[in-house]
């Protein structure tokens, strides 16, 4: 069934929420010094992408998903600037066709593919998965998506591919962010072969049965629901099969701090904050905080995944 | 400036100082187009957190100003920004312990033991709640000589402050490290003036 004739899972619980733009967006700049400015959201010309052809998949989550304006103006996306509205504001005109992927590493078919060799063999899946930030806020997302595996397995790797490694885009001019050294660019992150070939992990390439927008990791990003948001790399232009763990950006910033599996776990702590629990985005002003799931109440799927593993030590 | 005229500059400095509230409110309400955003609770947090530390570099400011320009009047408007400095850590304060932390004295009382942004900040917050209380004309005579010492306060507390700010901050450090260069040449200009008057003292004495 494709998006033409179906009604997608989130059109029943949230379409006022969908088609109800926020106020916000209408706010006119008003600059009154810095810190006031940054408090009006100035209205960006925005297009919302195309739409994709989609089928459904069974294991969404029913939790309401939120709005298509929290989902795309409130993202960490550095590259583009590290204020949450910066990749909204930023990353409007950033331009992803064409776009290639480069696949070595341990693999029989590396080389590399344009955005179309990538995702043209694959079922696109609408997947609502709740997402939890390592700043201890979350979200629920209806990504557009297949399953990482079934292209991994398209580059044959071989007994040697213990891990992927995964690379942004490195390319200052067409990403602001970059041009100050807040992170070291570029971007990297990775996993291990049994963590990519789950069937939860998926590469995005769209969100609301639309194209990715610019600002969420265009055109295709990873996406690993029982991990803290930051693991689900954007803009990918690199994917690599490796025998020895990659190194990963925030874990090479602040390695105390985030760790190379960074499952979400409420009973390890940010060494500066708790993540016990979360701010659902959008739940208002006065709601309060919501416990924190184990694996982000993924971990009836994924938990044997660490079977025998100290998740304190191996954070 | 006469005293008169003083008097009457309260008036509009007063209510500048109040556009900061009145912006938040209205975002709260939703006026003007304002809003607080796809967070609210972190933005509140955000706003009131660095309009008091705004308002602290500003009172810090005061004296050095006096000095550079020879206006004398200008320590008359001291106390006002010192205690919207405090006016708004209060809000900043009650923000994070009755919106984001909904009063559970459990979680907070964890946080200030194991969160060292959070230590930093409430420590400061509790330096100048003493300011703030003895700020009064009664207080200042009753304490006398006293009542300076205890203001000096103030230095600690914005550094903290600016601490905590700096700690919570996770990879981009450029705005904590511009109220960090502001905070050290005003407090700078301090020691440098110190420094001078003490030499003059020594130079100035029979050997």
């Amino acid at each position: 069934m494709t998006s033409k004739n179906r009604i997608r899972a989130w059109e029943i619980t949230s379409e006022s929420n969908y088609l109800n733009r926020r106020d916000f967006l209408r706010g006119s700049g008003i600059a009154l010094g810095g810190a006031l400015a940054a408090t009006a959201l100035p209205r960006v010309a925005e297009a919302r992408p195309p739409e994709l052809e989609t089928v459904a998949w069974p294991g969404s989550t029913d939790e309401a998903p939120n709005s298509w304006e929290d989902i795309t103006t409130y993202n960490n996306f550095y590259e583009f600037g590290t204020a949450k509205e910066d990749p909204y504001r930023n990353a409007q005109d950033f331009v992803t066709r064409p776009w290639t992927v480069r696949v070595s590493g341990e693999c029989d078919r590396p080389g590399d593919y344009a955005y179309e060799d990538i995702v043209k063999p694959h079922t696109l899946e609408d997947r609502v998965y709740r997402h939890r930030c390592v700043e201890a806020w979350s979200m629920v997302v209806p990504w557009v998506g297949f399953p990482l595996g079934d292209l991994l397995k398209r580059f044959e790797p071989n007994s040697n591919a213990k891990y992927v490694a995964f690379k942004t885009l490195y390319d200052p001019d067409r990403m602001p962010g970059q041009r100050r050294p807040v992170l070291r660019w570029p971007y990297r992150e990775g996993l291990t072969i049994e963590e990519a070939m789950h069937p939860l992990t998926i590469l995005s390439v769209g969100v609301y049965g639309r194209e990715m927008p610019n600002q969420k990791g265009a055109p295709m990003r990873l996406v690993v629901p029982w991990k803290y948001g930051f693991k689900g790399i954007k803009s990918i232009v690199e994917i690599e099969f490796t025998q020895r763990r990659p190194r990963t950006s925030w874990n090479m910033s602040a390695s105390r701090e985030y760790g190379f599996y960074s499952n979400v776990n409420p009973e390890v702590d940010h060494p500066r904050w708790s993540q016990a629990r979360e701010r659902r985005i959008g739940a208002g002003l006065f709601a309060p905080k919501q416990p924190t799931l184990m694996f982000n109440g993924y971990g009836e799927e994924v938990a044997h995944l660490y079977a025998g593993l100290d998740l304190r030590k191996n954070y | 400036m006469k005293a008169k005229h003083v008097r009457l500059l309260k008036v509009p400095v007063f209510g500048l100082s109040l556009i900061p509230l009145a912006i938040l409110v209205a975002e709260i309400l939703g006026l003007w187009g304002l809003s607080l955003g796809t967070n609210p609770v972190e933005a509140l947090i955000h706003f009131t957190g660095t309009w008091g530390l705004n308002f602290l570099l500003i009172t810090l400011a005061i004296t050095p100003l006096r000095r550079l320009t020879g206006q004398a009047w200008l320590v008359r408007f001291r106390r006002m920004f010192g205690l919207f400095a405090y006016f708004y850590l209060v809000l900043h304060f009650l923000s994070y312990a009755g919106i984001d932390q909904r009063f559970a004295l459990g979680f907070i009382l964890e946080d200030i033991a194991d969160r060292p942004y959070i230590t930093l900040g409430f420590t400061a917050f509790l330096m100048l709640s003493a300011l703030a209380l003895t700020s009064t004309r009664g207080m200042v005579r009753r304490l006398g000589p006293r009542w300076k010492k205890l203001h000096r306060l103030v230095y600690p507390a914005a550094i903290l402050g600016v601490w905590h700010y700096y700690w919570l901050v996770k990879a981009d450090l450029l705005e904590p490290l511009l109220y960090a260069a502001g905070l050290a040449l005003l407090l700078g200009m301090r020691a440098w003036w110190r420094w001078r008057q003490r030499r003059a003292a020594a130079s100035s004495s029979p050997a």
